[in-house]
């Protein structure tokens, strides 16, 4: 097993300090309960490295400081909550269709609106799947406990440079302000397993940036290193120019879609819980997980054998996984902060109508009690 | 010796989007022989524009450039600027596009101080998008979005800009690209956030309805609002009525700049200097 070490924190400050670690370089946002506690760290420690932190005049300024930041290869970081979410969505479609790597954490409040600012929700689900108008896969991570604020953010930004796009990161208020021990991998291993986004080497005018096979992301080389293009939000051509042309466009948004679909087996990741002789699958994700973890404990004290299966990359979705379960366990229980947002995508994935659900929107976490009455409610 | 365009140009891209007349061009060549005065290089030069007829200038041009969302010019700029101190990022708007949708931004850029050309490129109408009102459209002008007549005050852009903090603010028109020229000169000279609000015409969009059929009477009118700086100041405020100063309109070469200051932040977290406090400002607030 690779060396770890232990550490005392607080969720948002493990995704700042991961951030940092992952060789983040720039950071723009804007203050949003419950998020900006990523902002107050990282504001610290970016100057410290030579880099910045810039709180911009709102929320789309923010996503764009970054997206340009991102453009001349820099790796950049947004922290946020839904509301900004909402606001950064029309740029965050213009960092989907220019290729423009970046990693957005969003940790989750009550909504919809201004909701409630301070209390817990996973309702940005759906919305971390297509934030922005238009055709493309999103890529959106999911936190299930302190550690993993700090690792899914490393694996962001490796993600977001092999595919050259935004990738969301989901914390939720609990988690993001959950402090506590967590046991993260050295510094040395984050260093040493980060993979730069690929750069076109040849002459100047033999690159064409956005000229790649059908599942393949453009090679964007740095601004500013003698290879000069354009970006674009418009449909655009291989060199990033603007066009109409009836293939180019067809083939550019097949592209963007096929780029991550062909190729989501390497961004995959869940979790199996006592899931091995399970009879009784709960579904849940982000801190929902840390209440069903107690839950199936308790559930097996009664002699139920109760099993957690937790998708941390929730888009694109684990659906074959979760189908290959649901296809051999008959009770199977969607708990989440939110009125079934991704029970429908179980549903889907399972093919199945009678999938049940435990679902609370009130601002307040779930607690096991509540999941072992349900159960056996269920059985 | 004929200035070489073709060396700044993608030419493959010609002709440009802009309808014939347009003064889009004169302010592109402007552009690019102020740039060539410069003697940057043009893999050191970002061009950032946002959406609009305006949008399009980044594509004509050949340097590392960007076509941003509608408004948002300056903040993907701000992001580039800073990752890239070293570099030279030249914005470029239109009014609706600057001073509607991206008024915050156009604001906040002017604020910081950040070394930044914002040209605003002013029409005093949306044009692509067929004569809607925009901040700057004059009142009592016909626009499509409003027929009886444009109730809505205008934007003086460059009072904006020295209210915003904008240690340069200047003016010119597209009709004497000479002036043009010297302008965008000083302004990339200048070391902080620099606003330019270079008059254009539309006669297409605004002068079609508004009896300025012919670029010529499009131009005609532009020049009949616009007097220099010089003559403007020695002018009555009821002579100043209706009439827009050209030239640099404010020049602070004193103001903190904002790379500047984010070097002395790194330095401060770094150990080299004492923490900022107020006593290192003259002007506080």
């Amino acid at each position: 097993m690779a060396a770890t070490r232990e550490v005392i924190s607080t969720g948002n400050e493990l995704a700042a300090i991961a951030a940092v670690d992952a060789g983040c370089m720039f950071f723009g946002g804007y203050p949003l309960t419950p998020s900006s506690e990523v902002m107050h760290v990282i504001s610290d420690l970016l100057p410290k490295i030579g880099g910045t932190a810039i709180q911009m005049e709102d929320e789309i300024a923010g996503i764009c400081a970054v997206i340009g930041a991102g453009m001349s290869g820099v790796r950049a970081l947004t922290a946020t909550s839904g509301p900004g979410m909402s606001l950064k969505a029309e740029n965050l479609g213009l960092a989907q269709m220019a290729e423009v790597p970046l990693v957005c954490v969003n940790v989750m409040r009550g909504g919809p609106s201004t909701g409630l600012p301070t209390r817990v929700s996973q309702g940005d689900i759906l919305q971390s799947k297509n934030p922005s108008h238009g055709d493309y896969k999103s890529i959106t991570l999911c936190a299930g406990n302190l550690a993993e604020c700090y690792t899914e953010v490393v694996r962001a930004f490796n993600i977001a440079d092999r595919f050259m796009q935004p990738v969301i990161v989901l914390l939720d208020e609990t988690i993001g302000h959950m402090h506590g021990k967590a046991d993260l991998p050295t510094v040395e291993d984050v260093k040493a397993g980060i993979v730069p986004r690929k750069k076109f080497t040849g002459p100047a005018e033999e690159y064409h940036p956005y000229e790649c096979g059908p599942s393949d992301p453009a090679v964007l080389n740095p601004m500013f290193t003698g290879y000069r293009y354009h970006f674009t939000g418009l449909h655009h051509d291989k060199n990033g120019f603007p066009t109409e042309e009836i293939e180019t466009c067809r083939k550019l948004i097949q592209r963007l879609e096929d780029k991550v679909e062909v190729h989501k087996d390497e961004v995959e990741s869940y979790e199996e819980f006592m899931m091995d002789d399970a009879e009784f699958m709960i579904l849940a994700y982000g801190s929902v997980s840390l209440a069903a973890k107690e839950a199936i404990r308790h559930l097996r004290k009664d002699g139920i054998k109760a099993g957690l299966f937790r998708p941390i990359t929730i888009w694109p979705s684990p659906a074959e996984k979760i189908k290959e379960h649901t296809d051999k366990i008959d009770n199977v229980l969607v708990v989440e902060l939110n009125i079934g947002q991704f029970h429908g995508e179980v549903q889907r994935a399972a093919a199945r109508l009678d999938i049940e659900g435990l679902f609370k929107v009130n601002g307040r976490p779930i607690s096991p009690y509540e999941i072992v009455t349900k159960v056996k409610e269920i059985i | 010796m004929a200035f070489n365009y073709d060396k700044y140009l993608r030419i493959e891209k010609m002709p440009t989007l802009w309808c014939w007349g347009c003064g889009d061009g004169v302010i592109l060549k402007a552009f690019v022989r102020a740039v060539e005065k410069m003697g940057w290089n043009q893999d050191d030069v970002c061009v950032v524009s946002g959406i609009g007829c305006s949008g399009r200038f980044s594509s004509y041009v050949d340097f590392n450039t960007v076509h941003t969302t509608h408004g948002r010019t300056v903040a993907y700029a701000t992001g580039i600027k800073l990752a890239n101190p070293d570099k030279h990022v030249i914005c470029v708007g239109g009014d609706g596009d600057a001073l509607a949708i991206g008024g915050n931004h156009t604001i906040h850029g002017c604020r910081r101080n950040i070394d930044i050309t914002f040209i605003i490129i002013n029409n005093f109408i949306y044009g692509l998008t067929n004569s809607q009102t925009s901040p700057t459209t004059p009142k009592g002008m016909w626009t499509v979005s409003q027929k009886a007549g444009n109730i809505d005050p205008t934007f003086d852009t460059c009072k904006l800009g020295v209210a915003a903090g904008a240690s340069f603010v200047g003016r010119e028109s597209m009709l004497d690209p000479k002036k043009l020229e010297k302008l965008f000169v000083k302004a990339f000279e200048h070391k902080g956030f620099a606003l330019l609000d270079v008059l254009s015409n539309c006669h297409i969009n605004l002068g079609r309805k508004n009896k300025m059929v012919s670029a010529m009477d499009n131009l005609k009118w532009i020049d009949s609002i616009t007097v220099s700086k010089k003559k403007y100041d020695t002018m009555t405020p009821e002579e100043q009525l209706n009439l827009l100063p050209t030239g640099i309109i404010h020049q602070d070469t004193e103001a903190d700049e904002y790379c500047d200051m984010n070097e002395e932040i790194k330095k401060v977290h770094q150990g080299q200097r004492a923490k900022i406090s107020q006593d290192d400002f003259a002007k506080k607030i």
